[in-house]
C-alpha cells in the first residue's frame, strides 16, 4: 500500500506537470502572452504536487504504527499493561507485532491475539486511508496548479524559488546529519552516565564490560574504565604508522623528485588500489595471512606471539594507510613553489640534498597534516582490528600482545542482542562518543595546519 | 682566480662522490618503499586468490537412486524417508558387509541438502516413485575438501577430519567415475547456509543491491542538490560556511560511528526493522552525501566562466545556466565521483554489522525492507566460521566484491576518459 501510495504521488505529479504544459501551450495558442514558457509552468505544477505530498507520505510512515501501537496500549491493552515496567510493555508490544507479522510461537493468550488483529485493521486502514489522501491532496494541488495558468504568473520565478529552497534544503541534510550524531552519541552517553559514574568511565583502569543481562547469569563484575581500550587503539595506531609513515614518505619523495613521467604514471594508480581495497578484505588477509606468518616467525625466533598480535592488525592497517601518505606527502612537495627548488638547484646542491634540505623542510606542515588525517583514520578503523586484534582490554604497550580497541569493543557490545537500557549497550555509545571526539579534534587540527600552509605559498 | 676559489672546487671534488652515494642511497630507499607496497598489493591478491579459487568448483557426486515407494508415500508428500532412500542407494555402490555405524558414517559424503534436493524432484515429478533417477547433488564439506587436496592423506588418522575409510570409500567412487567438479553456481545462485557446500551469496548479492539502490538514491539528488547550491548560489556567509565546514568533517567521521547513528536514530527512535537494506543504504548514503558533494563541486568549477558569461549574455536566468548548461557539461565528472563514492559504500562494513545486517538468513530479501545481509557482512560471517570450506568461500566471495568494485572503478575511469573535456 505504500508502495502504491509512492506510485501515485509520482504519477499525479507527472500528470499535473503535463496537464499544465498543456493548457500553457493552448493559452498561447489563443495568442495570450505568458510571462514564462510553457515547461515552467508545467514544472510549478510538478513541485507543488510532488512536494508536500512526498513529505506528507514520509511523515505518515514514521508516525502510522507509534500511533497505532499508543492507542491500542491505551485501549485494548490498558488493563494488561497497567502493572508492567517499561521493559516488559516493550516486550508485550514487540509479541504482538510478531503476532500481527504472522510468526507466533507457542499459544498467546486471547487478548494478545485480538491486540495482533486490531494491530493489523488498525494498519490496514491507515494505509488505504494514506493512499485516499494522497489522492484527494494531490487531485486539489494539480487543480490549485491548474487555476494559475495566467497571463499575470511568474512561473518561472517561481519554479526557481521552490528550486532554491530544494538546494538549501539538501546542503541543511549536512548539518542534520552532524546533529544526529551529536544528539544520538550524547543522549546515550548520559543515559551511560546515569548508570556507570562518569569518573569510572573517563579514569578506570579496567575493562569488562560483559555485565550479566539477567539475574542469574554468572558474568563479570562489570567495569567500564576506557583507558586500557584506548591505549590498545593508540599501540596499534604507532604499528600502523610505524610501517606507513617511512614507506609512504619515501615513496613519494621518489615519485615527486626521482620517477621519470612513465613510473609516475602506473605506480601512482596502482598505489592508490591499496587505497580502494575495502577494509574488511584488509581484515581477511590479516587473519589468513599476515598473523600466521608472525606467529610462525616468532616461533622460529622463539618470542611468544600471541594469537591477536597487534602488530599483525596494525602492520596491515599501515600498508592501508601507505597511499593515503603517500598522496598527502606528494600533495606537500608538489605545493612547494618551483623557485625553491631551482633556487637549490642553481646553488649547486644535488636533487637529494634539494629534496631534503629544501623541499621537504619546506612541506613538512603539509606532511604533518596528512600524517595526522591517516592518525584520526587508523584510531577510527573498524573491520581490520574487528577481525584481526583481540577481544580483551589489557593495559599493555608490547604490540606483540594482544590489545582490544575502541571501535573493536564498540562493534562486539552491538553485535546480537540491543537493549537500549543496559550499560553495556551504552558503553558503546559513550565509546562512540570518545571516538567521535577524539577524531574530530585531530581532524580540525590536521585540516587547519593544511590549509594554513596552502594559504602561505598560494 | 682567488685561493679560496680553488679550495671550493676541490672541496666540491672530495665530496662529490659522498653527495652523489648519497642520492643513490635516498633513490634505493625510495624504490624499496615503493617496490614494498606493490609486493603486499601482489601478496593480498595472491593469496585471496590461492584462497578463493578452490570456492570455484564444488565436489558434486552422480548416482542412481531407487526411489523406494516403501519409504516415500505418494499421500504424504512433501514428507517421506528422502534420507533413507539416498543412503540405501548410496550404500549399493560399496562392496562388502557394513556395520549400522560404519553406514552412517559413509553416508555422510552427502551434503545435507541432498535429502531435500530429492524431495523437491519428487515433489514435482510424482511419478518417479519407483523408478530409478540419477541424481547429481555437492558432497559435503569435508569431502569436497578431500578432492580439492585440501585434506593432506599423509597427516596421521587422529589429525584429520576424514578417517582412512572415508577417504578409501570416496576414492573407489571416484574410480567409478561419480565424483565431478562443476562449476559452482550454488555460489552465486544459492542463500546462505549453515552447511558450507550449500552456501551461497545470492542474499548478500540481493541485499547489496537493495542497499547500495537506496543509497543512491538519498544521496545522488541531495548531494548534487547540495554542491550545486554551495558552488554557484552560496554567498560566502556564515552559514553557507558551517555547511561547508559540516561537510568535510564528515568526509572524516569514522564509518563505525555512522552506523551507532543508524543504530540510535533509524532504528531506536523511528523505529525502522533491524538488519534491513532500507536502514543500511540510509547510513550509506550520508557517508556517500560527502564524497558525492565534494566530486561534484570540483566537476562544476571545472566547467569556465565563459560557458556561463555566455549563457547569462543571452538572456538566460542564474537556474537555467546552472542546469541548462553548467551541469550538463559536468555530469561526467559527477557520475565518475558518484560511481566512486557508491563503489566506497559497497565495501563498507561497519556500519552494516551495526545495524545488525550481519544476521543468519537463508533466504534472499523481496524487499528493502526484509531482514537480508549484504556482500561485505556475508564475507564477515563466513571468515568467522570455524568449518574450513567457509575461509574459501570467504575467499570466493572477497573476489566477488573486488569484481564489482574493479568493475565500477574501470566503468568511473571509462566515462572520465570519453566524457572528459579540456577546455
Amino acid at each position: 500500500m505504500t508502495t502504491l501510495a509512492f506510485v501515485l504521488v509520482i504519477v499525479f505529479a507527472s500528470a499535473g506537470c503535463f496537464i499544465n504544459h498543456r493548457s500553457a501551450v493552448s493559452v498561447r495558442n489563443r495568442g495570450i502572452k505568458l510571462t514564462s514558457i510553457s515547461l515552467y509552468h508545467g514544472l510549478f505544477s510538478l513541485f507543488l504536487v510532488f512536494i508536500p505530498v512526498l513529505l506528507l507520505i514520509l511523515v505518515w510512515i514514521v508516525l502510522q504504527n507509534p500511533l497505532i501501537e499508543l492507542y491500542i496500549s491505551q485501549t485494548l491493552l490498558q488493563e494488561h499493561l497497567l502493572n508492567t515496567s517499561k521493559g516488559e510493555k516493550d516486550l508485550i508490544l514487540a509479541e504482538i507485532r510478531s503476532i500481527a507479522g504472522d510468526r507466533i510461537f507457542g499459544e498467546p493468550e486471547t487478548w494478545k491475539l485480538n491486540a495482533a488483529a486490531a494491530l493489523v485493521g488498525f494498519q490496514e486502514n491507515a494505509s488505504r486511508f494514506l493512499v485516499v489522501t494522497v489522492t484527494i491532496l494531490s487531485l486539489a494541488l494539480i487543480i490549485v496548479a491548474r487555476s494559475r495558468v495566467k497571463e499575470k504568473f511568474k512561473a518561472r520565478q517561481n519554479v526557481e524559488r521552490i528550486v532554491s529552497w530544494l538546494m538549501i534544503a539538501c546542503s541543511v541534510v549536512a548539518i542534520f546529519t552532524t546533529i544526529g550524531i551529536i544528539a544520538s552519541l550524547v543522549v546515550e552517553t548520559s543515559r551511560f552516565f546515569s548508570l556507570v559514574p562518569i569518573t569510572d568511565f573517563l579514569f578506570g583502569l579496567n575493562w569488562e564490560p560483559q555485565i550479566p543481562i539477567r539475574e542469574d547469569q554468572v558474568a563479570a563484575e562489570g567495569a567500564f574504565g576506557w583507558i586500557p581500550v584506548f591505549v590498545g587503539t593508540l599501540v596499534i595506531t604507532a604499528v600502523a604508522l610505524f610501517i606507513s609513515v617511512p614507506i609512504g614518505l619515501m615513496s613519494a619523495v621518489y615519485l615527486n623528485e626521482f620517477a621519470n613521467s612513465k613510473i609516475r604514471a602506473v605506480s601512482k594508480p596502482i598505489l592508490e588500489i591499496l587505497a580502494g581495497v575495502p577494509t574488511i578484505v584488509y581484515g581477511f588477509f590479516a587473519i589468513l595471512v599476515v598473523t600466521p606468518a608472525f606467529r610462525s616467525f616468532g616461533n622460529t625466533i622463539g618470542v611468544d606471539v600471541a594469537p591477536n598480535t597487534a602488530l599483525a592488525a596494525g602492520g596491515v592497517m599501515g600498508i592501508m594507510l601507505i597511499p593515503f601518505i603517500s598522496s598527502f606527502t606528494d600533495d606537500a612537495l608538489s605545493a612547494v613553489p618551483k623557485s625553491l627548488r631551482d633556487g637549490s638547484l642553481a646553488l649547486g646542491a644535488t636533487p637529494s640534498e634539494t629534496m631534503l634540505k629544501v623541499l621537504f623542510p619546506a612541506a613538512i606542515p603539509g606532511i604533518v597534516g596528512g600524517i595526522l588525517l591517516a592518525v584520526s583514520r587508523a584510531i577510527g578503523e573498524t573491520m581490520i582490528v574487528v577481525m584481526a586484534a583481540g577481544l580483551i582490554a589489557k593495559l599493555t604497550l608490547n604490540p606483540l600482545d594482544s590489545v582490544t580497541t575502541v571501535t573493536v569493543q564498540i562493534v562486539t557490545l552491538l553485535i546480537g542482542d540491543t537493549s537500549f537500557d543496559n550499560p553495556k549497550t551504552l558503553a558503546a555509545f559513550a565509546l562512540g562518543m570518545m571516538l567521535f571526539l577524539v577524531t574530530l579534534v585531530i581532524n580540525i587540527f590536521a585540516l587547519r595546519i593544511v590549509q594554513k600552509y596552502r594559504e602561505i605559498y598560494d | 682566480m682567488n685561493i679560496d676559489n680553488i679550495n671550493t672546487i676541490e672541496l666540491v671534488k672530495r665530496t662529490l662522490p659522498r653527495r652523489n652515494r648519497n642520492q643513490v642511497i635516498l633513490k634505493g630507499l625510495g624504490v624499496t618503499a615503493i617496490i614494498f607496497a606493490f609486493m603486499m598489493l601482489v601478496i593480498l591478491i595472491v593469496s585471496l586468490v590461492s584462497s578463493g579459487y578452490k570456492a570455484i568448483t564444488q565436489t558434486h557426486i552422480e548416482f542412481t537412486v531407487f526411489v523406494d515407494p516403501n519409504k516415500i508415500n505418494l499421500e504424504k508428500l512433501p514428507r517421506g524417508n528422502f534420507r533413507g532412500v539416498l543412503q540405501d542407494s548410496l550404500l549399493a555402490y560399496y562392496e562388502g558387509g557394513l556395520a549400522n555405524r560404519e553406514k552412517q558414517q559413509l553416508v555422510k559424503i552427502l551434503s545435507n541438502g541432498a535429502q531435500f534436493e530429492l524431495r523437491d524432484k519428487v515433489v514435482a515429478n510424482p511419478q518417479i516413485i519407483g523408478e530409478k533417477i540419477t541424481l547429481i547433488v555437492p558432497t559435503s564439506d569435508p569431502y569436497d575438501q578431500l578432492s580439492k587436496d585440501l585434506i593432506d592423506r599423509d597427516t596421521p588418522e587422529e589429525f584429520r577430519r576424514l578417517n582412512n575409510d572415508e577417504i578409501q570409500w570416496f576414492d573407489s567412487l571416484a574410480e567409478k567415475g561419480m565424483i565431478s567438479k562443476p562449476f559452482n553456481w550454488g555460489l552465486i545462485l544459492n542463500a546462505d547456509s549453515r552447511f558450507p557446500e550449500l552456501a551461497g551469496l545470492k542474499g548478500a548479492l540481493i541485499g547489496s543491491f537493495w542497499a547500495l539502490l537506496v543509497c543512491f538514491i538519498i544521496s545522488f539528488p541531495l548531494g548534487i542538490g547540495a554542491a550545486i547550491y554551495l558552488e554557484e548560489f552560496a554567498t560566502k556567509n556564515r552559514f553557507s560556511n558551517l555547511i561547508e565546514v559540516n561537510i568535510n568533517n564528515l568526509a572524516a567521521v569514522p564509518s563505525v560511528v555512522f552506523g551507532l547513528l543508524a543504530l540510535a536514530v533509524f532504528i531506536g527512535w523511528f523505529g525502522l526493522p533491524r538488519s534491513a537494506p532500507l536502514v543500511g543504504g540510509m547510513a550509506l548514503a550520508l557517508m556517500t552525501m560527502p564524497t558525492i558533494i565534494i566530486a561534484t563541486r570540483a566537476a562544476l568549477k571545472a566547467v569556465p566562466p565563459s560557458i556561463r558569461e555566455a549563457a547569462l549574455g543571452v538572456g538566460a536566468s542564474q537556474q537555467q545556466v546552472v542546469f541548462g548548461h553548467v551541469l550538463p557539461l559536468a555530469m561526467p565528472g559527477i557520475l565518475t565521483g558518484t560511481i566512486i563514492g557508491l563503489a566506497q559504500a559497497l565495501g563498507e562494513t561497519a556500519p552494516l554489522l551495526l545495524i545488525g545486517m550481519n544476521a543468519f538468513i537463508t533466504s534472499a530479501p523481496g524487499t528493502p525492507l526484509d531482514s537480508s545481509t549484504a556482500l561485505p557482512t556475508q564475507i564477515f560471517i563466513w571468515s568467522d566460521s570455524p568449518e574450513r570450506g567457509f575461509v574459501s568461500r570467504a575467499s570466493a566471495a572477497i573476489l566477488v566484491l573486488l569484481g564489482f568494485l574493479l568493475t565500477m572503478n574501470a566503468l568511473a575511469v571509462y566515462l572520465r576518459n570519453k566524457f572528459e573535456r579540456t577546455w
